[in-house]
């Protein structure tokens, strides 16, 4: 892995993350599957995947966000060793959210507190996350709202006097204020256009710089081509494949047939849609889930392909050359943890045991503050 | 042909949105809108699919005047749009089966007696499969639900199109999707379009002209 290598242990590390959520009549939709990466400090990391893969489920997951019918299995572990799925919710309220973790929202405009001022919200998270006397409050915010570039003569505007670039850039210091060593961006460019998506993006290249990771869940593969070192394409609650964002958007390309057929409906590529749509996480196949919409399914895909050299297909194209070696570690645990297809449930069934979670308190409690 | 002429149109008294903005779509053409969220092309769509009264200007549906807007429009006129916005969730009665979203236009213009067959035809043209007809928007994805809402405003047969950001919030395969089922309806039907979007790669692959709001503004 390329975070072993560097020595320091990854900011995250995710190893066999699986969350169902019960329904009514004891049915379980597997939002997602036996999800296995890891995240060195410096690092951007783009999960891509269409809506309703579970990709926003696996950033609710990290940040103890889930309701109160969802079953979690696995880890995900920063590095401090906090496991994040079996933190209490004091825990994570009071030492992961906005401290250890920080959250760009997907939607600045419906994130903020619309009642409030912008330096208000940001004087509030300084104080509680910093511990900022009452007297250099505004300082701190201003300074805040400056590394996110939030124009200053802005601050005592309302989150509807802002445009939508300005309130994603709120948000973002908002996310920053507590120095988090990984930063989770949920769709942060969705409905925005084109220029502020690049703007937005780079800002939150620029934010993770060496010292931070970055991951950024989105459906906007163009956003994630421009800042991402490698990307993990999410089909039906599990990564499919793993990969340097170079190959995968360079001439080798995606290995992975659903990860092909995605970027070859860009309209700047040839514009194909792949027939037929996802099945429901009710209601998944035995085998590849990818099998029935696949032009090379055969019989094999009867079987639930495992991640091998980061690609989980029993047809997957050859890459050029040997594959991440980060791919075939994880490939490795996959194959044990996942003999077979039947063996994932019984991961999921493990965490049946565990006590269910406390509800969540809203992201915002934890910014207002116990006091 | 659809003209839009020296349009005027806002949601205060004293502060248009957008002054003085004409437009023509031919019939069978496609024109994409580009514009820079905030500029005031969802307006001028809303204007064009008489959803929005604008405080001057004119628009002509086929050489005829729009004669009213919103449910004031003639019958004839308003159902001579079909419109896709950009959230499906926000677009979609809660309440309804996609089978019954999908038909709404039919029993709203007291033709309920048809529907089964062609809820089922449009259904298949944006690719929902039979088994999601039965659920309500809450139970499917946003792609799924904005598949639906294609379908909804095209199974009036509609001979203009109006899509505004119809597929900001989608994948790039369901974008492609849609835009290939409504482009084959096009075909089909001679149907004319009025694509607005911010994504000017994807607007100039799916419309014969590319239209930049700072053109028409100035």
């Amino acid at each position: 892995m390329t975070t072993s290598e560097a020595g320091a242990p990854p900011v995250l590390d995710v190893r066999g993350l699986s969350v169902r959520f019960r329904m009514r009549g004891g049915r379980y939709i597997r939002a997602v599957t036996d999800a296995r990466f890891s995240l060195a400090a410096g690092e951007r990391l783009a999960l891509v995947g269409e809506s309703g893969c579970g990709k926003s489920v696996l950033a609710s997951a990290l940040l103890g966000l889930l309701p109160e019918n969802a079953e979690t299995a696995g880890s995900a572990v920063l590095s401090d060793e906090t496991d994040l799925l079996a933190a209490d919710e004091r825990t994570l309220a009071r030492a992961i959210r906005g401290r250890k973790v920080g959250l760009v929202p997907q939607s600045p405009a419906a994130h903020l507190t619309p009642v409030r001022t912008v330096s208000s919200q940001l004087e509030e998270t300084v104080r509680e996350l910093l511990r900022t006397p009452r007297s250099s409050l505004r300082a701190a915010a201003e300074e805040a709202a400056e590394r996110a570039a939030f124009p200053v003569d802005h601050l005592d505007r309302h989150p509807h006097e802002l445009s939508g670039g300005l309130a994603q850039r709120a948000a973002t210091a908002l996310a920053l204020i507590g120095d988090a060593p990984l930063l989770l961006a949920d769709e942060p460019t969705t409905g925005l256009d084109r220029d502020l998506v690049e703007r937005t993006v780079d800002e939150l290249a620029r934010h993770t710089g060496a010292s931070r990771a970055l991951l950024m869940i989105t459906h906007d593969l163009a956003a994630a081509e421009r800042i991402a070192d490698r990307i993990a394409v999410m089909y039906a609650g599990r990564i499919v494949e793993i990969a340097d964002a170079e190959d995968f958007f360079g001439t080798r390309g995606p290995r992975h047939p659903y990860a092909r057929g995605l970027l070859d409906a860009l309209p700047e590529r040839n514009f194909i849609p792949i027939p037929g749509t996802p099945p429901e996480l009710g209601a998944l196949p035995e085998g590849c889930a990818y099998a029935e919409r696949c032009p090379r399914a055969s019989s094999e895909c009867g079987a639930q392909p495992v991640l091998v050299g980061g690609v989980a297909c029993h047809h997957s194209e050859a890459g050029v050359g040997a594959a991440g070696a980060e791919g075939g570690a994880a490939g490795a645990d996959g194959g044990v943890a996942e003999a077979d297809g039947g063996a994932a449930g019984a991961a999921v069934g493990a965490a049946e045991s565990r006590e269910p979670r406390e509800p969540r308190e809203p992201m915002e409690s934890m910014e207002a503050g116990h006091a | 042909m659809l003209e839009l002429d020296a349009i005027t149109a806002g949601y205060e008294r004293g502060k248009p949105v957008i002054a003085g903005i004409s437009l023509t779509v031919q019939p069978g053409e496609s024109v994409g809108l580009l514009g820079p969220s905030g500029c005031g092309k969802s307006t001028l769509a809303r204007v064009a699919a008489l959803l929005h009264r604008p405080d001057a200007g004119r628009v002509v549906i086929d050489g005829t005047e729009a004669g009213g807007w919103r449910h004031r429009a003639p019958r004839a006129q308003r159902t001579a749009f079909g419109v896709v916005f950009q959230q499906p969730r926000l677009s979609a009665d809660p309440r309804l089966t996609l089978a019954d979203l999908i038909a709404e236009p039919l029993r709203a213009n007291g033709r309920s007696g048809e529907p089964a067959d062609k809820v089922r035809e449009f259904a298949a043209r944006v690719g929902l499969t039979e088994d999601l007809l039965g659920r309500r928007p809450h139970e499917v994805s946003d792609g799924q639900l904005q598949r639906a809402c294609v379908a909804r405003a095209l199974i009036l047969r509609p001979r203009w199109l109006v899509c505004d950001e119809m597929t900001a919030m989608l994948d790039a395969s369901t974008t492609a999707a849609l835009v290939h089922a409504v482009e084959s309806y096009r075909t089909e039907t001679g149907a004319g379009l009025l694509a607005v979007g911010h994504d000017r790669v994807l607007l100039n692959r799916w419309c014969d002209r590319t239209v930049d709001w700072s053109t028409l503004a100035s």
